[in-house]
């Protein structure tokens, strides 16, 4: 590969995100409206996909207002970090053969590297907004993503003790004959479950439920500030579901009447539609009772997958 | 390579000199954390990916977080900065430094009157960590496990002790009495169940 080629590939792979991520705000409004037996945004352009380019021109025309009890510096920094988390874990994700900006070694690493990074903004955004609703939404995320990032991390051992690698590419070669998610069902649902945690997408937007926290971290947020939390939650969605797709369901893998990119898309939008049918028809569940749930009964069963799938890969090994 | 480590050393040098010069503990904190994920790339440039990438999670996405969590409960607010401000004068800080500065001299002087030695980079991949891991060093790891066995327990142990609070009416050895009161009603709602 040489180097034009890959900076086409890394701006291509740039741009193409930042353009799901805009127009997943009309995707989930419209898929919302459908699961709730009504009609959505459809006024503006055809089927009302002009709702992003509304959505976007009032994000960048309000008042981009820095509250004077503020940390001033931090306020402004935590919305860039968790747009920067989740763009530079997509540098690991194979779209097709030869499509990948970094082939790194240790890919899922990064990965879990960079979402773990990705609790600053939370946290940040709501000690310097300086409100105590923003304060308790900082309290409730940053707790709620380092439990589930625990079980994010082992759900995944799995899949490397199958594939051997760390590497997505190669960890995609690997489910040529059967999909992970065959082989290994546990580790799937965990880290579907653990993910939705980690974008803290509703059932488990704890740290922004609206109904008692306002809209926790970034309460204080306006304009294109809080525009960059709103774009990093779909990303966020996005890359959970692309990280599903290439781990457990073959990646670009698929039957050759459809060129390899083409099946990564309808596999990412099939994922990101399960996130969005979540949303639809889950009820957000107690604080307790989400952090209590993760170390009581996705702890041990994780652990219990990566004890059982050692233990037959070593049997078949030898 | 051995650009990125240099840019990488003075970004940690910088950011740590920065950890101890800010009033206020969150700005430290971040600092800290600027500095460990310097030390990352380090250790990525020095040919080791898969060390680089845990002390980002470990350290940078783990204990500092944690670290902001207590601090961020503290509420400590422009007072506390205040109080370090008046702490740190130049009469608490300067006769250290130069004690340390002069450590600094010899140690570079000491470095100079070696040999020269390139520096090697030898690429130290996820594989090889885990084979000397569970190899060479395997009775350290083992060890490592009964110390955080051990803290887990404890926590446990600190977590699960419950005050036992009784509502005023009940205090003062009522408890007993009330729950005399209660039974007898009971059974007889039973009996009426039963009857039924």
């Amino acid at each position: 590969m040489n180097t034009t080629e890959h900076i086409l590939i890394v701006f291509g792979v740039l741009f193409v995100l930042l353009n799901i991520a805009a127009g997943l705000i009309w995707v989930e409004r419209r898929l919302l409206a459908l699961w709730q037996d009504r009609l959505g945004p459809n006024r503006a352009g055809p089927l009302g996909i002009f709702i992003v380019l509304a959505d976007t021109l009032k994000l960048f025309f309000k008042e981009d207002w820095v509250p004077p009890f503020a940390d001033k510096w931090v306020f402004i920094t935590a919305p860039a970090i968790v747009v920067a988390s989740v763009l530079m874990s997509f540098v690991i994700i194979p779209f097709a053969p030869g499509i990948v900006v970094a082939d790194l070694n240790i890919g899922i690493i990064f990965f879990l590297a960079m979402s773990s990074l990705g609790v600053y903004s939370i946290v940040l955004g709501g000690w310097a907004s300086n409100n105590k609703y923003a304060l308790l939404g900082a309290l409730r995320g940053a707790s709620q993503m380092i439990a589930y990032e625990v079980f994010m991390g082992l759900s995944l051992m799995g899949v490397v003790m199958l594939s051997g690698s760390f590497n997505l590419g190669e960890i995609v070669a690997a489910q040529k004959n059967l999909w992970f998610v065959v082989t290994q069902p546990v580790g799937f649902v965990v880290f579907l479950i653990a993910g939705i945690a980690e974008t803290h997408r509703l059932p488990f937007d704890i740290p922004e439920a609206e109904s008692e926290l306002i809209a926790g971290y970034h309460a204080e947020y306006s304009g294109m500030k809080f525009g960059m939390f709103f774009i990093g939650e779909y990303l966020g969605v996005t890359l959970i579901s692309a990280m599903i797709v290439t781990l457990f369901f073959g990646g670009w893998l698929g039957p050759a009447f459809l060129p390899p990119l083409v099946w990564f898309v309808i596999k990412l939008f099939f994922f990101i539609g399960l996130f969005i049918l979540l949303r639809a028809s889950l009820p957000r569940p107690r604080y307790d009772q989400l952090i209590s749930y993760g170390w009581k009964i996705l702890l041990p069963l994780v652990l219990l997958n990566v004890l059982v799938t050692g233990a037959i890969a070593l049997y078949l090994r030898g | 390579m051995s650009t990125l480590f240099y840019i990488s050393s003075l970004v940690a040098i910088a950011s740590t000199i920065m950890v101890i010069t800010r009033y206020h503990p969150v700005h430290a904190l971040l600092f800290l954390a600027v500095s460990f994920l310097s030390v990352g790339m380090i250790f990525l440039s020095l040919g080791a990916p898969f060390v680089a990438a845990l002390e980002v999670i470990v350290y940078a996405g783990a204990i500092i977080v944690l670290f902001i969590f207590v601090v961020m409960m503290l509420n400590l607010g422009r007072e506390t900065a205040q109080q370090e401000k008046e702490w740190l004068k130049p009469k608490v800080w300067v006769v250290p430094s130069i004690l340390v500065l002069i450590l600094l001299a010899e140690m570079t002087i000491l470095l100079f009157q070696g040999p020269d030695q390139a520096m090697q980079v030898s690429v130290v991949d996820p594989r090889k960590v885990a084979l000397s891991l569970y190899g060479e060093y395997i009775i350290a790891v083992e060890l490592t496990g009964f110390l955080l066995m051990a803290g887990i327990v404890g926590a446990a142990h600190i977590g699960k002790h419950q005050r036992k609070e009784l509502h005023r009416f009940l205090q003062n050895g009522e408890e007993e009495k009330a729950r005399q009161l209660r039974e007898p009603e009971s059974v007889t709602n039973e009996q009426t169940v039963l009857h039924d």
